[in-house]
């Protein structure tokens, strides 16, 4: 061992200058810190196959440069005239690279490789709490089936960060208004599935990213070690916000965890109680221009205004062009007239935000959002842009459109 | 060589100008076409490619809208892929394949002039919404990703309806071209020219061909599904009908797949041309090159759905698509090996060919060896759709395909145009393309390892100062290839000095016994090869 | 490598044709038309029929050229062979597209449709999907399906007929009897309408009152992709053998010169083994 008394001064204050740039010279090829099993896996593997391929790699490198420098003619080299491997002795030489990389194949890597996958795809055994997750353009949903919670995950970094083209925020693009989450110490089993287009939840921490398909179920299990909070985005390209699809986890020990269950139960409470209410005009056009920023301006517009050819104004006396599929959908249902957007009915204005206009990028916001903020958002919406009607829409009426719908589809399936 | 009278009885009234291009079937001059549309869309792709680093100079809103971004990106890569690369090396299929046989020209050479004039058809459909848009018509070219995934893409806007009649023309002219270079392989070799005679790079077009006939239909079927999807209420890729988005992925990935060996094989054939050259050794494992052809080939088609790891396959799936891509390793090592075997113990010399041509093994292998760690169905949840990827696949697609066909470019050009090149442009070009190369694409992988996904215009902070260093590599590897484009000019405008018929000292085939420029119809009679 | 020059004769290069170029002219007019048309933008019309237009002139004039330097015996047997070898590798393009959508049909049969059924009742968003087959899926609409041995069993008799007319005129142009080339072209015509007429009117059927359209979940859509693409490659056989018929009624072939025959009959034979497939796989199984 050296000992630090033996050094000279100069020695001590060099060591001492290196030791924080060694510190942070770490390996840029690392992944986050895993905190799942899973995450020590790929972790693991990660580290494994590039130290192989890096070894590979200088091997071939060091037969190039060598020859680059030996056989050159201007070394007045000669050249030889051999086409192949002609003795044994020639022949085994050749074959060992390529049984090696075999061996690489199959057993260094590929036995390490079955492990994990099949570790991966373990999601039910020992799973003590079950979430669903539900991607849509462009905001996550999680359930908690086994609690009775429900609520809907969208980004948090305010419009004028992005805008301003020299964002400051520690946590830029990857904060949310309610973040996931799940205990500590604890197997969860996650089902994912999606609204829309094909969404991936990618949480680099825990090593999984597993793709929401619509119409499907697919499943990932995490087993989070350590308490804190967790960073990821969504995985797969998703439409214009697919950048701004973060994914937040929190963290909690057991008993911090089952405390907020309470919390978030009784929240859910007070959510469907005040969805009885009548609200205030006011109260909606607050909550409801909340909710217009995360859920629609991505595609309509802060200023509703939307964009040509692909998102239509909300602005009623705005002019759209797009293609006549597109506009005759919204003349069917009185939202457009001789090239104008106009204000079509409450109840349609309702049906479209709740169950999307099929076959357009128009999504289906029944699944993501309740019915106040649903509510909230169509009155913000008949009265901002420029809009003056005058309407204030109330949560039972949205309520009750979702009745109506939910009935609708029982006697479909009753009748088959 | 004998002249005999020929058959070209039209020779007197060969037309002249545009004409002759538009109605040539003359295996030269479309070869000349094809190589000449390629370098354009090479531009075309790497502004596109520069307008993105651009956009991620720096986090935040700047040059791009969301939406905007995501159809430069789809753009840059079927650009990069369908408008670039292909028609390059198809281009120097049709120059060369029939003089390297020692054939009068191409099979079939009316049907040859179609396929390359379908190119610039499809690549007008494929740009045409962006005009649209400024008439007021839907909102712009297709946003998908060069990857279309349903039911993304049947959302999306007209766009990828367009996007679709371009892959149907792309489809034919690939189609065309590969029946062509097929029939011209097994019918048109002079006599005495066997199958196992044959340059490699023809070998490497042959396989190509294949590929492409048992590849590319699986893609116009599938993209004939996607637009019924989009506008005659069929389900292929809707669970609401009992179908599976996931179809699409299988369909554009068995495609996709062999897609990267159809991009790949053409310049593992160059190579085989140019280092015993400059190694003046003749190639090492000529046989085991050919089977490794067939190796790849025969793997790749099976091997698609590990870009699907993430997407939800059962265990089985995984396991089998892991050691079936880990199987493709062996026959792309022997061809590493070959490589390492052609030049060991030759006597190089380093102009800029065998510059380029070195530089693809070593750019390749990392493309390659990371493709290996990909593989990995548990450890590509990290990688998957990350920059980690995209740094794979440039290292596999510039420092393999494009790497190979600027060498091919500098390995022929004085050939095709009867002048030398810029040597000394030649060697900048050369160094410049590696620095800015691996600036750019090895900060990727650290970005990838780190979390970022990619595909999207604006990132989380963390980033920012690895993706500066991208781009400002990418700034360099774009303004190195204007010493490309320089020294294309050169040999063109016979500002170089003029090339003998050999060209190199060492070069072989059948090419380089014909004067520089080659005449117009390179053998009116066979030779015959003992 | 030593080089002297073969004594083989000289291949027949094509002098310079406008007709490609043309031919890629007529097909931007026609993919800019339908793809505004499918949008619903009603400039496409007119795109479509411009596009129309020069299609139909280089049809003529492409398949002209080629006619006449056959008759002007620009053609030997080293040609010959390209345009086999050419037709042989287009047909297994053709044999990857169709391959293509019968696994396609195999993937929504025995994969998609049994997945969809099996979901986690709890959290499925179909409960109740029984799955089976046929099935419109999770939501579509009830139909019925075409029985195999009506319509579809007398169009595999009619379509293997007509191969084995085709064969029977195949042999009459081998052994130089003209009447039985082109009766036998004329039959084998004849069934390739009378299959058309049968399977629109069985359309028709499935559309009006079978409630079986291309909507109707996986089982519709693969359905008409399948048998319609299939009729579209009826269809284009049909034309070509009335060109084929045309031709030999002008005495254009003869026993040992006749690849054009050829090439339509191996056509032909591969739309009946395609039908084959789909009178098994769609219709009976
Ligand atoms: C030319 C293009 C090309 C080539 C040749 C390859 C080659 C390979 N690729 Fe790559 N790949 C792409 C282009 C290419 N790829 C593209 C474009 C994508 C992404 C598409 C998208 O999503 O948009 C992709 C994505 C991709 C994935 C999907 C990842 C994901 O989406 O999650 C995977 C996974 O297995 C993979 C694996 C491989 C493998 C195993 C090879 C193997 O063929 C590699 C075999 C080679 C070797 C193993 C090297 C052997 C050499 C030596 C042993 C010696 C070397 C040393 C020296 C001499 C220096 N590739
Ligand atoms: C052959 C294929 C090929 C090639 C050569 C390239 C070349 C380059 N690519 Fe590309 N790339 C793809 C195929 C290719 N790419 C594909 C398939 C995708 C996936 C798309 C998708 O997600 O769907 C992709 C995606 C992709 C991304 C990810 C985008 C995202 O996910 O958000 C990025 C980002 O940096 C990138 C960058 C580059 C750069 C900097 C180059 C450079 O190497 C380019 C350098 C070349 C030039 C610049 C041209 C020469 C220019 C001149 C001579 C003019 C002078 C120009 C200047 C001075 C600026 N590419
Ligand atoms: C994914 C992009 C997207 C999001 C997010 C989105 N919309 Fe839309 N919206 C569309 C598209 C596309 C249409 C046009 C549909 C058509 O062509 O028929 C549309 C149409 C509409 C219309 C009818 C036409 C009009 O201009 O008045 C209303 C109302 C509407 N959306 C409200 C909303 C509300 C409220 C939200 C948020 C809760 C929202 N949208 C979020 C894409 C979106
Ligand atoms: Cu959701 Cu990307
Ligand atoms: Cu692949």
């Amino acid at each position: 061992m050296l000992n630090p008394r033996r050094l000279s001064p100069g020695a001590a204050g060099v060591c001492a200058a290196l030791a924080p740039a060694l510190a942070a010279a770490h390996n840029p090829f690392e992944f986050q810190t895993p905190v799942t099993p899973i995450a020590h896996e790929t972790l693991h593997i990660h580290d494994l196959f590039l130290t192989i391929i890096g070894i590979l790699f200088s091997l071939g490198m060091g037969f190039l440069l060598y020859a680059v420098i030996r056989h050159r003619r201007s070394r007045g080299h000669a050249p030889a005239t051999f086409t192949g491997p002609r003795t044994p002795g020639q022949w085994i030489l050749v074959a060992l690279p390529l049984l090696a990389l075999v061996f690489i194949d199959y057993v260094i890597m590929g036995i390490p490789a079955y492990h994990a996958v099949v570790a991966m795809a373990n999601t039910k055994e020992g799973a003590t709490l079950v979430v669903k997750i539900t991607g849509s353009q462009w905001a996550w949903r999680y359930e908690y089936p086994d609690h009775g919670i429900a609520f809907t995950s969208s980004l948090a970094t305010p419009r004028e960060q992005m805008e301003s083209g020299s964002p400051t925020d520690p946590n830029y693009l990857l904060e949310v208004d309610r973040p996931l989450v799940l205990p500590v110490g604890e197997k969860v089993r996650i089902l994912l599935t999606s609204t829309d287009v094909i969404h991936s939840w990618w949480m680099p921490a825990f090593g999984i990213k597993q793709d929401a398909v619509p119409g499907f179920l697919r499943e990932s299990w995490v087993k989070i070690e350590t308490p804190g909070v967790y960073r990821g985005q969504c995985g797969e390209l998703c439409g214009v916000g697919h950048a701004y699809l973060p994914i937040v986890v929190e963290a909690k020990t057991a008993p911090e965890f089952e405390q907020w269950l309470v919390q978030a139960r009784s929240a859910q409470g007070k959510m469907s109680a005040e969805a009885a209410q009548t609200l205030s005009a006011d109260d909606l056009l607050a909550r409801g221009q909340k909710a217009y920023q995360t859920s629609c301006s991505a595609c309509h517009q802060q200023n509703g205004l939307g964009l040509p050819g692909a998102f239509p104004p909300l602005a009623a006396g705005q002019g759209f062009t797009a293609t006549p599929e597109m506009t005759e959908e919204l003349a069917r249902r009185g939202f457009y007239h001789e090239g104008k957007i106009v204000l079509g009915a409450v109840e349609q204005h309702v049906d479209i935000v709740l169950r999307g206009i099929a076959g357009t990028a128009m999504p289906a916001f029944g699944p993501q959002l309740d019915d106040v903020d649903i509510a909230a958002i169509v009155t913000y919406e008949r009265n901002s842009f420029g809009n003056r009607s005058g309407d204030v829409v109330q949560p039972a009426i949205v309520s009750a459109a979702r009745r109506e719908v939910n009935d609708r589809e029982t006697r479909k399936e009753a009748s088959r | 060589m004998r002249h005999a009278a020929i058959e070209y009885t039209h020779d007197e009234h060969q037309p002249r100008g545009l004409a002759r291009w538009l109605f040539t079937t003359n295996h030269k001059d479309i070869g000349i076409l094809y190589m000449l549309f390629g370098l354009t869309f090479f531009v075309v792709g790497g502004l596109f490619a520069e307008l993105i680093r651009a956009q991620l100079f720096q986090p935040g809103q700047h040059i791009l809208a969301p939406e905007a971004y995501n159809q430069v990106i789809t753009l840059h890569g079927l650009v990069m892929v369908f408008a670039a690369l292909m028609p390059v090396t198809a281009g120097f299929a049709n120059y060369l394949i029939p003089m390297m046989i020692g054939a009068s020209d191409m099979a079939l050479p009316r049907l040859n002039n179609w396929g390359f004039w379908l190119l610039p058809v499809a690549a007008v459909v494929l740009v045409l919404p962006f005009f649209l848009k400024m008439l007021g018509i839907g909102n712009g070219p297709i946003d998908t990703g060069w990857t279309i995934y349903a039911p993304l893409s049947v959302q999306s806007g007209l766009g990828v309806d367009f996007a679709i009649f371009a892959v149907f023309l792309l489809g034919a002219s690939s189609l065309l071209a590969s029946i062509n270079i097929i029939v011209t392989v097994k019918n048109m070799r002079a006599p005495g020219m066997t199958m196992m005679k044959m340059p490699l790079f023809v070998w490497s077009w042959l396989m190509t061909s294949l590929l492409l006939i048992a590849v590319f239909p699986a893609l116009i079927a599938g993209a004939a599904m996607l637009l019924t999807d989009r506008h005659f209420g069929t389900h292929f890729f809707s669970a609401a009908g009992g179908g599976d988005p996931v179809l699409w992925q299988h369909l554009f990935w068995f495609f996709g797949h062999p897609e990267v060996y159809i991009l790949l094989f053409p310049t593992a054939g160059i190579m085989s041309q140019i280092l015993p050259t400059f190694a003046r050794k003749p190639i090492y494992g000529y046989r085991a090159q050919v089977y490794s052809y067939w190796a790849i080939a025969a793997l790749s088609v099976v091997v698609w759905a590990h870009h699907m790891f993430t997407s939800g396959m059962p265990v089985g799936g995984q396991l089998y698509f892991m050691y079936s891509t880990m199987a493709i390793s062996v026959p792309l090592a022997v061809l590493f090996f070959c490589w390492l075997g052609t030049i060991w113990r030759g006597a190089m010399t380093f102009e800029t060919p065998m510059l380029f041509a070195l530089g693809y093994i070593t750019l390749f292998g990392i493309g390659g060896l990371t493709g290996l760690v990909l593989a990995d169905a548990v450890a590509d949840q990290q990688y998957h759709n990350s920059y980690f990827l995209v740094a794979h696949f440039h290292y596999a697609l510039f420092g393999g395909p494009i790497m190979g066909v600027i060498a091919a470019a500098y390995y022929w050009l004085p050939k095709i145009t009867g002048h030398m090149y810029n040597e000394r442009a030649g060697k900048w070009h050369f160094w410049l393309t590696m620095i800015g190369f691996n600036t750019t694409f090895m900060a990727q992988f650290f970005l990838g390892a780190a979390g970022m996904p990619r595909r999207i215009p604006d990132y989380a902070l963390q980033f920012t100062d690895l993706n500066m260093v991208s781009s400002a590599g990418a700034f360099v590897l774009g303004a190195a290839q204007l010493l490309l484009l320089y020294n294309v000019i050169v040999a063109w405008r016979g500002h170089g000095r003029p090339a003998s018929d050999r060209v190199w000292e060492a070069a072989q085939g059948l090419e380089f016994t014909l004067p520089s420029p080659p005449p117009y119809h390179s053998f009116t009679d066979q030779p015959v090869i003992s | 490598m030593t080089t002297s020059t073969s004594a083989r004769h000289h291949y027949y290069v094509p002098k310079p044709s406008p007709y490609p170029v043309l031919l890629c002219l007529s097909l931007l007019l026609l993919a800019t038309g339908l793809g505004l048309r499918v949008n619903g933008i009603g400039a496409g019309r007119w795109l479509i029929g411009a596009g129309a237009l020069p299609l139909l002139y280089v049809l003529f004039g492409w398949f002209g050229s080629i006619i006449a330097e056959s008759r002007a015996g620009l053609y030997h047997r080293w040609e010959d062979r390209s345009f086999r070898l050419g037709m042989m590798w287009f047909i297994v393009s053709e044999v990857v597209l169709f391959a293509t959508f019968f696994g396609v049909l195999f993937y929504e049969r025995s994969l998609s449709v049994p997945w969809l059924a099996g979901l986690d009742p709890h959290f499925s968003p179909w409960p109740g999907f029984a799955g089976g087959w046929p099935t419109a899926g999770p939501a579509g609409k009830a139909f019925e399906v075409i029985s195999p041995w009506g319509i579809p069993a007398l169009n595999t008799v009619l379509l293997l007929s007509s191969g084995a007319t085709v064969t029977w005129a195949h042999w009459g142009l081998r052994r130089d009897h003209r009447q039985q080339l082109i009766s036998g072209l004329v039959l084998t015509v004849l069934l390739g309408v009378v299959f058309l007429a049968l399977q629109a009117q069985e359309f028709h059927h499935a559309y009006t009152e079978l409630g079986l359209t291309l909507g109707s979940g996986v089982y519709g859509a693969t359905f008409f992709m399948l048998t319609g693409l299939h009729g579209f490659h009826v269809t284009l056989g049909v034309v070509m053998l009335t060109v084929i018929l045309w031709r030999s009624v002008k005495g254009d072939f003869n026993r040992d010169h006749h690849f054009g025959f050829e090439a339509v009959s191996w056509y032909w034979h591969f739309v009946d083994v395609v039908w084959l497939m789909l009178f098994v796989f769609v219709y009976w199984m």
